[in-house]
């Protein structure tokens, strides 16, 4: 008759414990996500209607809606995609497939990863100097997307280089000997199996600039402009912006209302990193390998 | 070509040496490959099989610490001298142990060279895939599926594809590098009776971990040991006892490796 020894059994409890103990991380994790959309919801749930969405703030911003800053937001987050995803994807893809594998590109791989560390209050003061002042942009969508992009463009290198390192190595050796050179290789093999999850990538990591204040209060948005946005030149206002404004700036203000742009900020991120996250689920149910 | 006609020499190679780092994988190869023949390389794992091939065709310019000495001339120029390595490249068929089947469709997968050759009407595709997955010995199998994906074909299927995706290239030279290890005896066979077949067309080097398969297919078998090239000869000689060298004799009789 087979017996579980005492090691068998002692090994089981051990088992238990640890899988309780990652467990309750996990639960942890879950506790924060909960309670701020929670507090959001309950507090500012009343605030929310269509009318909140599509009319201007009035009364000093201390009623009204949030639609100016609504649409400044979407304005600024698509000009910085226009603007990163072109430059991160190509430098990753120099970096990936075409760089030797040297001291120098070891370097300017340390250099990106530390680039993503810089503050973004640091960019907000480079972005200053470089877009506003230096490329005369003045305050302007424009210079507060490129200080958004220049923000991001790490992390794009960084996600589009690894979706293209996913691609397997065999792939490309199979190419290149039968004399396709590395363009070549990269157009027919290497971009089709990767571009999905490139852009997904890319497109999560730019919509998380949807939050980012600091790079834009000194170089595109501002506290209250009646009017939209009618080219990338003009200045606008911003829900990240507009929320800080309220909550902090201006006296008086009913105290659901910032609560409500908080949730509407949020709801803007949520749904972008859903439809990002749907489309790599779609796309990857296409997996050719 | 006439069954008498004075061989020419495709491949000829000069102090070969080959290294990874500082460790040498193969020292001071000399030997030519003749054109239509069918060259077979044995000897045991690690012997620098693999690192020769690799330097017939500049592949070890894709492996940063591989390093080639001496003079591999191919066509009667040095390999180092072609300025444009692509085109050395498509005329160098290659197969690897394991089948890479590229993640695109079965047809696309034979008509990738001829398209990048700038091959774009259909009828010319179409008639280059059959003719190749024939020759290959695969396109009554997959004739009817060709836009299902190459890389969802057996292991067997995916090495014939490969197969005939090297002879899409129109090769002068076919590197076949153990094709046989994840592929089965019986479809073994059929591959080694298209490459008897393809012997009228194209120059052949077969590296093998089966001393009988260079037996069954090689004209000539060069004896590869732990980084030396040990001997070469006409493969009857080799598989008969008449060796240069004793070791040849224990290998091919399976006293060691
Ligand atoms: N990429 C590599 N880096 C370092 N050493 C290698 C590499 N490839 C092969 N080698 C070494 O070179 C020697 C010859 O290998 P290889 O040419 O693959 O032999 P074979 O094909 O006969 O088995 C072996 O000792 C192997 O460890
Ligand atoms: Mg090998």
């Amino acid at each position: 008759m087979f017996e579980a020894t005492e090691l068998n059994d002692r090994n089981r409890r051990a088992e238990r414990l640890w899988r309780w103990l990652f467990g309750m991380m996990t639960g942890l994790l879950i506790v924060p996500v909960v309670l701020i959309l929670g507090v959001l919801i309950v507090k500012g749930g009343p605030a929310l209607s269509i009318d909140f969405l599509f009319t201007e703030p009035t009364d000093g911003m201390r009623a009204g809606g949030v639609f100016p800053a609504l649409i400044g937001t979407i304005w600024l987050v698509a000009v910085a995609l226009l603007v990163s995803v072109p430059i991160g994807v190509a430098a990753a893809v120099y970096l990936s497939e075409y760089a030797p594998d040297n001291w120098l590109t070891r370097l300017i791989n340390l250099c990106i990863i530390n680039l993503a560390g810089v503050p973004s209050i640091v960019h907000a003061l480079f972005g200053v100097g470089a877009f506003v002042l230096f490329f005369k942009f003045g305050i302007s969508i424009l210079a507060a997307s490129c200080t958004l992009a220049v923000l991001t463009l790490p992390v794009v290198i960084v996600a589009t280089r690894e979706s293209l390192q996913a691609v397997p190595q065999a792939f490309r050796e199979a190419c290149w000997n039968m004399g396709a050179t590395r363009w070549q290789t990269i157009r027919r093999v290497v971009l089709p199996n990767s571009i999905s999850g490139i852009l997904t990538g890319v497109i999560l990591e730019v919509s998380r600039t949807t939050g980012e204040t600091a790079p834009i209060m000194f170089t595109g948005a501002v506290f209250l402009l009646p009017f939209l946005p009618q080219s990338v030149f003009d200045p606008t206002m911003a829900m990240s912006l507009h929320l800080f404004v309220v909550s902090t700036q201006v006296p008086g203000v009913p105290d659901e209302l910032p609560y409500g742009v908080a949730l509407v900020l949020i709801g803007m991120v949520l749904c972008m990193n859903a439809l990002s996250i749907a489309f790599r689920v779609y796309l990857r149910g296409k997996k050719k390998w | 070509m006439s069954v008498d006609a004075p061989a020419r020499d495709l491949v000829r190679v000069r102090g070969l040496t080959i290294r990874y780092g500082d460790t040498a994988a193969l020292s001071d190869v000399s030997l030519s490959i003749r054109e239509h023949e069918i060259f077979g390389i044995i000897g045991p794992a690690g012997s620098g099989k693999t690192s020769f091939l690799r330097a017939l065709n500049r592949m070890d310019e894709f492996t940063p610490a591989m390093t080639v000495d001496g003079a591999v001339e191919f066509d009667g120029k040095n390999v180092r001298d072609w300025r444009n390595a692509y085109a050395l490249r498509s005329r160098i068929g290659v197969v690897f142990p394991l089948p890479v089947g590229l993640p695109m469709t079965i047809y696309d997968n034979v008509a990738l060279s001829p398209r990048l050759r700038g091959i774009r009407r259909r009828s010319e595709l179409d008639e280059i895939v059959e003719r190749c997955l024939t020759r290959a010995a695969l396109w009554d199998e997959v004739k009817d599926r060709l836009d299902s994906l190459g890389s969802l074909l057996s292991g067997g299927q995916q090495q014939r594809l490969t197969i005939a995706r090297a002879l899409s290239q129109e090769p002068q030279l076919l590197l076949l590098d153990e094709f046989s290890i994840a592929v089965d005896p019986v479809t073994t066979m059929r591959i080694e009776d298209v490459l008897k077949e393809l012997k009228q067309e194209v120059t052949i080097v077969l590296v093998t971990n089966l001393v009988q398969q260079a037996r069954r297919l090689a004209d000539r078998t060069a004896f590869f040991l732990m980084g030396e090239f040990v001997e070469l000869a006409e493969t009857e000689q080799l598989f008969t006892g008449e060796v240069a060298d004793p070791r040849t004799r224990d290998y091919v009789e399976g006293r060691f490796g």
